[in-house]
């Protein structure tokens, strides 16, 4: 049994309620905190645990934090990014409907080592009801006097606000949440500068995914060390993965970082094997933007080594022969499953979050799509797959923000990949969803194993 | 031209609303912008009309078009009306390849409308969305506030049934949470 | 101050100057093209993508090149900063893409666009676009829409550069026009049916980089290349009164401001000259406007623009080969250095 540190208490009934919450510990951390840590020495146990952004980018919490600037006599916000959007990705709701204190503990913490007087929890609309249950929880915490003037007679004031999105995926990306929270279209700002010195209302801000934001409490309760003591590599501590897809046990699971993907998928403790006994076609890591990898490389790198639930692991080889760990949203395809109709799905998805502001995601995704949607309807040519290629490579690393690259790159994987499979859907002409069937069809049962 | 309709938020949701402009700081008011959309849509008929956008510029003292733009660029806001009950399917990857189509081509043919239609009585919308993270517990559609998960037709089935007996989509509320357990 | 080379060519430049205020510093061949900046507006520019540059040396400080092409009129200027724009294959190849991915639903109605001839999409079009498209969908379409009794929006032609809606953000009162809807089907409207009227709302037809916005009083009654332009001035109570007016014979056709090198109006006009002073005895006339860039009634405008296109193609065929090709265009000319 891997090491569970954020959700070690979910099974427990009425965990979401604070004094459930508290009998078994919660709140220990800001006591902790609060009577005998400075701010600092929170920042610095932070950069110790190792701790990366569990949003997607995975970049040091710490470094994040310490880029914080902190100019006299302006406020400094923390933004909490519970916009969570990214297809195959749902952990955060789960932690937040099940252990809403232990984010409001983590947002409390986090708020009195960076020097924030009011914080938001930015959550998307459509968790219209986890948000009340952030509220409740929040009311509950201010009757308790662990929000508002003099936290448990520290000194320390802070005031916590849950914001609620209105369906806009781009509002995961740091700079349109924070335009959205100023009640704005969901614009992605144009960087430099960056949130940590003119954030949200021009002052300096960190916004932080719900897990990162979460991890923060076992990190100031355990210490930096004892986080960074789980794990493998650069890797450090657990990590919440959204498993679904054609697996037995779909869910969210709490690993340590550095759990082989083959045990990942088949050991009962995880995802449980492939659902009706089928084989395994391709993954997607780590929600939808992470390159899509077929079973060889998902389960061993290139080189042959077996493949790990880590930021490196996932990463070796480059977008080659590797991908990402992302948001950790593990979407599982099966034999059956039709690689061109699923790169549809995204393909939809991104043109309808495109924002509009820069050009090459506003004209490309849609494209992207429309060949997608020929091909689909038995109207593709072969060099259709070459063009949506060339479109890829020409939003790829063009536009304001990650969408771009978001769009871009499960298009290229899939064709890298998966380019006979294109190929095939187009000269067959029609929609196959058994695709071992097509193969006997068209006489291809060297592919069928 | 025809007298211009005006329309007001009732005492409850303006109290509301006041709470919510007091979360930010001072002249950061349009922060309360889509929250208070929100309500506006709750409180008139499920959609955003242009007296319901005007009437949340006029609450904030902000230009209406900064309403209208950032109304139309969110997509839980409806710019046209919709029935009582907006069956919203999730149509993204994994929801897909646990049946989400099949649960889409169902509801069309149990309901007589296709995909972006209102049925003629008012009482159902049916949409197609993008994932809103219960790919865990796939296939799914969110009504009101709510989810309804891990869909079979069977389920679908029963929930229209329940949610047609019942008149309105189910809101969560403090004093009726959801069952999440 | 902070020293960066362009292509080659080095200049001194005050902090906090954009690379693309640097470029046009320098001037000639190595600017890129902008269609959403413009100086004179806040917060413009960083969406059209087609001034991406490479930064192949991020200042000498910390000296890695930037991983990605940045929008050179959003990123500032370092000391020792190195910029490559028309020596990158690369970038002409990115830029190449954006042009592709910008007249992907332009309408091909230049020969009833009144903008035609003085339009920037039809100049990058021209030196780095394709004859062909690729795109073999339907384009997207809109209705023309009158905003006000002088301005007509055809959003068809919109290739979204939000510079209407920072002009009426930062020069007028009461905006009453902004972008709705999202993505693909975004488009700027006033949403419900309103006419634009303040007394500086003409100016939106002039930042207008294509025929999206247009003059009603000058609607088809000319193509721009049979029309002389002469500066002039008035005593005007609400602008400066300093304008262009466009001859057609003996008839003023239109009013419009004053437009330097790179198209951008130097003086905001209001609409009382715009529109309703139009003839020659309601001006003083200081003479013909010198006209160089960005007009098809320059000297010699097609030409020029033909000798960078050919350049530029060779660059592209040179692809993936290194970034510092030499051009042999006269901006690298050493002897320009100077100037």
């Amino acid at each position: 049994m891997g090491k569970k540190i954020l959700l070690a208490n979910d099974h427990i009934e009425g965990i979401r309620f604070l004094d459930t919450y508290r009998k078994h510990g919660g709140y220990a951390s800001l006591e902790k905190a609060l009577k005998s840590m400075t701010p600092e020495q929170i920042v610095e146990e932070v950069k110790t645990s190792g701790l990366r952004g569990r949003g997607g980018a995975g970049f040091p919490t710490g470094m994040k934090w310490s880029f914080l600037a902190k100019p006299e006599g302006v406020p400094r916000y923390v933004v909490c990014n519970a916009d969570e959007s990214e297809p195959g990705t749902f952990k955060d709701r789960y932690l937040m409907e099940r252990i809403p204190h232990l984010l409001i503990e983590g947002m409390i913490l986090s708020s009195y080592a960076l020097g924030a007087k009011t914080s938001y929890i930015y959550i998307r609309g459509e968790y219209f009801y986890v948000a009340r249950i952030l509220e409740q929880a929040i009311d509950e915490a201010y009757a308790a006097g662990l929000l508002g003037k003099n936290i448990l007679n520290s000194g320390f004031d802070l005031d916590l606000y849950v914001q609620i999105g209105a369906g806009a995926y781009i509002c995961g990306e740091e700079t349109a949440l924070l335009e959205s929270l100023e009640g704005k279209r969901g614009n992605p700002r144009i960087k430099p500068p960056f949130p940590a010195i003119a954030g949200l209302y021009g002052c300096p801000t960190v916004v932080n995914n719900v897990e990162t934001i979460a991890a923060v409490v076992p990190i100031v309760n355990e210490g930096g060390a004892a986080y960074a003591a789980i794990g493998v590599g650069n890797s450090k501590g657990t990590k919440l993965i959204s498993a679904s897809g054609h697996i037995n046990k779909p869910g969210v699971y709490e690993i340590e970082l550095g759990v082989p993907v083959e045990e990942f998928i088949y050991s009962d403790e995880y995802c449980g094997g492939i659902r009706n006994g089928k084989k395994l076609k391709a993954v997607v890591a780590g929600g939808s933007s992470v390159p899509i990898l077929p079973t060889e490389l998902i389960l061993n790198t290139a080189a042959g080594e077996p493949r790990l639930m880590s930021y490196e692991s996932l990463g070796d080889g480059g977008f080659a022969t590797g991908t990402m760990l992302g948001s950790g949203g593990f979407i599982v395809m099966d034999e059956d499953t039709s690689i061109v109709k699923n790169l549809y799905t995204f393909a939809r998805f991104y043109h309808h979050e495109s924002c509009g502001q820069c050009s090459p995601c506003r004209e490309g995704t849609g494209w992207m799509e429309k060949i997608l949607h020929k091909i689909l309807h038995g109207h593709g040519t072969l060099a259709d797959v070459d063009l949506l290629w060339d479109i890829q490579s020409k939003i790829e690393g063009k536009t304001i923000c990650p969408l771009g690259e978001a769009a871009a790159w499960p298009v290229a994987a899939a064709i890298r990949h998966f380019r006979k499979e294109f190929e095939d859907f187009i000269r067959n002409g029609e929609h196959v969803n058994d695709v071992k069937h097509y193969y006997r069809l068209n006489n291809l049962t060297a592919l069928i194993n | 031209m025809s007298e211009k309709t005006i329309l007001k938020f009732s005492d409850e949701t303006a109290a509301i609303a006041t709470k919510i402009v007091a979360r930010y700081p001072e002249g950061r008011h349009k922060s309360a912008l889509i929250p208070l959309l929100h309500l506006a849509q709750a409180e008139f008929d499920g959609w955003l009309s242009v007296p319901a956008m005007d009437c949340v510029a006029e609450f904030l003292s902000i230009q209406p078009i900064e309403a209208y733009e950032v109304a139309s660029f969110y997509s839980m806001f409806n710019l046209k009306p919709v029935g009582k009950c907006t069956l919203e399917v999730c149509r993204t990857s994994s929801c897909w390849l646990s049946g989400a189509e099949d649960i889409v081509r169902h509801l069309e043919k149990k309901l007589g409308i296709k995909e972006g239609q209102t049925t003629a009585d008012g009482m159902f919308t049916l949409k197609t969305v993008e994932c809103l993270g219960s790919c865990g517990t796939a296939p799914m559609l969110q009504c009101g506030g709510d989810y309804y998960e891990n869909l079979t037709l069977e389920k679908t089935d029963k929930l229209v049934d329940s949610l047609r007996a019942e008149g309105k989509a189910r809101v969560y509320t403090n004093d009726n949470p959801v069952n999440i357990d | 101050m902070a020293k960066v080379t362009i292509d080659g060519i080095e200049i001194e430049v005050p902090d906090g100057t954009t690379i693309l205020q640097a470029a046009r510093m320098i001037g000639g061949d190595i600017v890129p093209p902008a269609m959403c900046y413009y100086s004179k507006l806040k917060t413009s520019g960083g969406y059209c993508r087609t001034c991406l540059v490479k930064v192949s040396k991020g200042s000498e400080k910390d000296p890695r090149p930037m991983p990605k092409p940045v929008a050179s009129c959003r990123t500032t200027v370092m000391d020792g900063m190195e910029v490559l724009n028309i020596t990158s294959p690369e970038v002409l190849e990115a830029r190449a893409g954006v042009v592709e991915m910008l007249l992907l639903n332009h309408p091909l109605d230049c020969p009833v666009c009144d903008q035609a001839g003085e339009c920037h999409l039809q100049d990058l079009a021209y030196e780095h676009g394709k004859a062909e498209t690729r795109y073999e969908f339907p384009r997207r379409e809109f209705e023309k829409i009158d905003i006000g009794d002088k301005v007509q929006l055809h959003m068809t032609r919109c290739i979204m550069c939000f510079r209407c809606v920072k002009v009426a953000d930062q020069i007028t009162d009461g905006r009453v026009h902004g972008v709705i809807n999202r993505g693909d089907a975004a488009e700027i409207s006033t949403y419900i049916e309103k006419a634009i009227d303040n007394d500086f709302s003409g100016n939106v037809i002039d930042v207008c980089p294509v025929g999206a916005l247009t003059d009603k009083t000058f609607r088809f009654k000319s193509r721009v290349w049979y029309t002389k332009p002469v500066d002039a001035h008035r005593d005007c109570p609400t602008c400066s009164g300093n304008v262009r007016l466009w001859y057609k014979g003996e008839d003023v056709a239109r009013v419009t401001a004053r437009k330097d090198t790179y198209g951008e109006a130097e003086e905001w006009i209001c609409n009382s000259c715009r529109f309703d002073h139009k003839k020659t005895s309601d001006w003083v006339i200081e003479g013909p406007t010198k006209v160089d860039r960005h007009s098809v009634i320059s000297a010699n405008h097609y030409e020029n623009l033909r000798m960078l296109k050919a350049s530029i193609d060779r660059q592209r065929e040179s692809l993936p080969h290194g970034d510092k090709v030499n051009l042999g265009t006269g901006a690298l000319d050493p002897n320009n250095e100077e100037k």
